[in-house]
């Protein structure tokens, strides 16, 4: 009754089948059945946001979807940011400007931060550390952070505007 | 996570009958941002988990003569990105976007909400605020029980074996009405409230004076409250201080929290009467068409 099943999602562009069991979570899915380990395992209950992904657009926690909820679903996940060896705007601001420590947060904060430039090219300090809410940094590192994050802004904006 | 079933009904008779055929080991899975947590840390051992977010009935967002309907699997996100829900039902956009942080509001619902009865639960004060109904669905047909009578005590509510929500209704808002939910908590995001206190108001034609009002109140007794006697004495007052205090006054007489690692009883109490006053001004001005200057999570 608790079966295996195979689900059908599209990660980072590609379609990709994968068995799993209801119980496993979508973060447990994603880095060990499919070795998409670049989505990190903070908490576990919904409070850190280091397992962020896009899910039909919008940020999820994966380790509150379960994978099988998943089916059908367009993921993105921090793999499908960079662009080959080429990083994006957001990941060169955050190289740039120092706005890691440990690192094991920031997949997620990248993730986070993609969404929240999609839906607000333009967002103001209060906006950011609002959107960003859930996603705990335990190296403490937020002021560079909301840095890094309005200089990917303004890079992507300068970049559209020419 | 121990092992479980998981179905997706596609129609609410399927989702009934499976909730029915497992009495009492299911569990309805709408955004999941608790049940997988308590599933996790083994609070809830269910056998069967029943995604109801299949269920078109759970993901209705519309307006009609009856008022508003929101599928109880509707997640806050959707809410909150609602042009009626933004600018009539003011309090449940609050509630909404507060819940959690961003990648919560994606997936938990105000139905999720309702079921799991917490009593700080953030968007509960705002549907009882604003009259919500909760539209139920069992093997024994349909009935309504409004959203102050759902929760009976922490984690407990009045669904019966296959009984499942379906929607919450909000009555059409009448003119010079306005509505807001604040609560206080340390941070200016994803924490419990300390309290929460959601209030409707309508005004007379004036803006002067109070038709009628609704106060709700959460995380200060074992279910979020309708403070009845507070929200009953606004009615035909003037809109001023002294009134704003006895509303206040009333609103904290019916608080009866506990101490924890939150806060104290007292201060409960006391932060009862304070954000009962601010929430009712702010609804008040909204009413009248003003601009609070409400930053959310402020």
């Amino acid at each position: 009754m608790s079966g295996k099943r195979v689900v059908t999602l599209t990660i980072n562009g590609d379609q990709t089948e994968v068995l799993c069991e209801p119980r496993q979570t979508l973060l447990e899915v994603l880095r060990n059945n499919l070795d998409f380990t670049g989505t990190k395992e903070g908490c576990s209950n919904g409070n850190c946001g280091a397992c962020t992904v896009l899910m039909d657009g919008r940020p999820v926690v994966s380790c509150l979807v379960l994978a099988v909820e998943a089916e059908g679903a367009e993921l993105r996940t921090i793999e499908g940011v960079a662009c080959g060896s080429h990083l994006d705007e957001v990941q060169s601001a955050f190289l740039e400007g120092a706005a890691l420590q440990c690192g094991i947060c920031t997949p997620g904060f990248i993730v986070q931060t993609e969404a929240l430039l999609a839906e607000n090219p333009n967002p103001s300090e209060d906006d950011i550390r609002f959107y960003l809410a859930g996603n705990l940094c335990r190296c403490t590192g937020y002021d560079k952070i909301v840095r890094a994050v309005q200089a990917a802004a303004e890079k992507r904006q300068v970049a559209r505007s020419v | 996570m121990h092992a479980f079933d998981y179905q997706a009904p596609t129609t609410v008779a399927e989702a009934i009958q499976l909730l029915a055929k497992h009495n009492g080991t299911a569990r309805p899975l709408a955004g999941g941002t608790d049940l997988i947590d308590q599933m996790r840390v083994g609070r809830f051992a269910p056998e069967v988990v029943i995604d109801v977010k299949k269920l078109k009935e759970l993901n209705v967002l519309s307006v009609d003569a009856d008022g508003l309907h929101v599928g109880a699997a509707v997640p806050c996100y959707r809410i909150y990105s609602d042009e009626t829900v933004n600018s009539q039902y003011t309090a449940l956009a609050d509630s909404c976007h507060i819940i959690g942080g961003i990648q919560i509001q994606s997936r938990a619902s105000i139905g999720g909400n309702l079921c799991n009865s917490g009593p700080a639960a953030d968007s509960t004060p705002s549907m009882i605020a604003l009259g919500g109904v909760c539209v139920i669905t069992g093997p024994d047909g349909t009935r309504e029980v409004p959203v102050e009578s759902f929760c009976t005590g922490p984690g407990k509510n009045v669904l019966k074996p296959g009984e499942l929500l379906v929607e919450v209704r909000f009555p059409t808002r009448p003119a010079n009405s306005g509505s807001h939910y604040r609560r206080m908590i340390p941070r200016n995001e994803m924490d419990i409230a300390v309290v929460g206190v959601g209030a409707s108001v309508v005004l007379d034609a004036s803006g002067q004076k109070f038709a009628s009002a609704r106060i709700a109140l959460g995380a200060v007794a074992p279910t979020p409250l309708f403070a009845q006697a507070a929200s009953a004495l606004l009615a035909g007052q003037p809109v001023n201080d002294e009134t704003l205090d006895k509303a206040a006054t009333a609103a904290r007489e019916i608080a009866s929290p506990i101490t924890d690692m939150r806060g104290t009883r007292e201060y409960r109490i006391h932060v009862t009467g304070v954000l009962v006053k601010r929430v009712l001004q702010a609804a008040v001005a909204r009413a009248r068409g003003e601009d609070i200057g409400y930053c959310r999570g402020h």
